[in-house]
């Protein structure tokens, strides 16, 4: 499976409890739609952390690597070079 | 054109307190008479400046005689307030038991879950260490994140960031305090037929400083539109002992000292009650910037903070919700 999907996959089932696809926009912001509140984008990084074996720096716990699926999928290529 | 300064200056610092007073008692009598039809209240005192300023209205609106206080401390809770708790009870006059709740907090496993939960993080962390959380982010544009700092014996300072799982049980173990103490208060109100008032100010009650079914849960809440810097002058106002009135406001929850701004808000209460004020009235980053003193970059990241705290706490203040309206009850 590829990261887009499992993260798309992660938020769908533990933040909007559907499979649907077409619930979410990977480029939705996930605290602008309520989606997230802070704590939730903790318990993503806690999930990135464990999924992806990255470790997420004080300083890259910012809305543009973690704010939508676009933005972490993108920080996630980016830790990984 | 009067600057922001001016205008929080003449609409926040320079109101009637005693217009401000006397809206407070005749509302608080009126709740009583019309909605929660009890005799009296009952007012958990901490020897911080909201509970000593609710307890004095309160004591100004029905009389020494309809109120009743308690002090709730357990073996985090500093010797100070505890005092100054004391002093106010004693100036007012009213009623009062003190209940230590330690027992209780040890019997239902408080301590041990919190200090689980901060040994996964300083293995090392045993008898006569201190502890602390601290928020971190806010003023940097972050997400909102925890350190854990704690104190050794000897008395050196150690930090590193929590892990989710853990910041979840440090909290969910520590608002067993304020649960508990609620409990208690409602032991009391329900014996005496009283009313429990709670006491936070405006800007723990927009930002949701406070743990459901605890410290939030309450019949009546009397300042709960004042900005912490009006309760710190109506303070003076009534007269309260020097000691409450130049308090710093702390937790009081954890081992370790910790300010309200370390552990919660992005800025300390003065700076963080201009900025509640400023997004209130919708004024701009770059406003905001200048009365504060600080970049307007960080200005818009305060604000970003206030809303988004707004938003991770509604449900805090929300009624369970229903599936279907039960209209009758007229709630």
């Amino acid at each position: 499976m590829s990261s887009e999907a499992q993260i798309r996959n992660y938020i769908l089932e533990n933040y909007l409890f559907t499979d649907d696809q077409s619930a979410l926009d990977s480029a939705d912001s996930f605290l602008d739609k309520g989606i997230l509140d802070s704590t939730g984008i903790l318990e993503v990084i806690y999930f990135l952390e464990d999924e992806f074996k990255i470790k997420v720096e004080d300083t890259e716990m910012i809305p543009e690597n973690l704010d939508s699926v676009n933005n972490i999928v993108s920080f996630i290529e980016k830790k990984r070079q | 054109m009067q600057s922001l300064s001016e205008r929080y200056e003449a609409e926040v610092i320079n109101f009637d307190r005693d217009k401000a007073v006397e809206r407070i008692c005749e509302t608080m009598r009126d709740i009583m008479r019309s909605k929660l039809r009890r005799r009296g209240v009952v007012v958990a005192v901490s020897g911080g400046i909201d509970s000593s300023v609710s307890a004095a209205l309160a004591v100004k609106a029905f009389g020494a005689n309809k109120a009743f206080f308690i002090q709730l401390p357990e073996v985090d809770s500093a010797a100070d307030t505890q005092s100054r708790g004391r002093q106010l009870i004693d100036l007012l006059g009213v009623d009062h038991t003190t209940h230590n709740i330690a027992a209780t907090l040890q019997a239902i496993g408080c301590y041990d879950a919190r200090d689980e939960a901060i040994k996964k993080t300083f293995p090392e962390y045993a008898e006569g260490w201190k502890n602390k959380i601290v928020i971190k982010g806010g003023l940097d544009g972050q997400v909102n994140h925890f350190m854990l700092v704690v104190q050794d014996p000897e008395g050196a300072l150690h930090e590193k960031r929590l892990d989710l799982r853990e910041y979840l049980q440090i909290v969910a173990a520590t608002n067993y305090k304020q649960r508990i103490r609620k409990s208690i208060e409602y032991y009391h109100a329900d014996r005496l037929n009283y009313a429990v008032v709670g006491t936070p100010n405006r800007l723990e009650y927009d930002q949701g400083f406070f743990v459901k079914n605890g410290d939030g849960s309450a019949d009546l809440k009397p300042i709960a539109h004042l900005y912490k810097t009006q309760v710190y002058a109506l303070a003076k106002h009534l007269d309260l002992p020097d000691s409450i009135c130049n308090a710093t406001p702390t937790t009081d929850t954890y081992s370790l000292p910790q300010g309200q701004d370390e552990f919660y808000f992005a800025l300390p209460y003065q700076a963080m009650d201009k900025a509640l004020w400023a997004r209130n009235i919708g004024a701009s980053a770059s406003d905001l910037a200048g009365m504060l003193n600080i970049s307007e970059e960080q200005a818009k990241f305060v604000f970003q903070d206030i809303d988004n705290k707004r938003k991770t706490t509604h449900y805090l203040h929300a009624k369970p919700y229903l599936i279907e309206p039960i209209p009758e009850l007229n709630l």
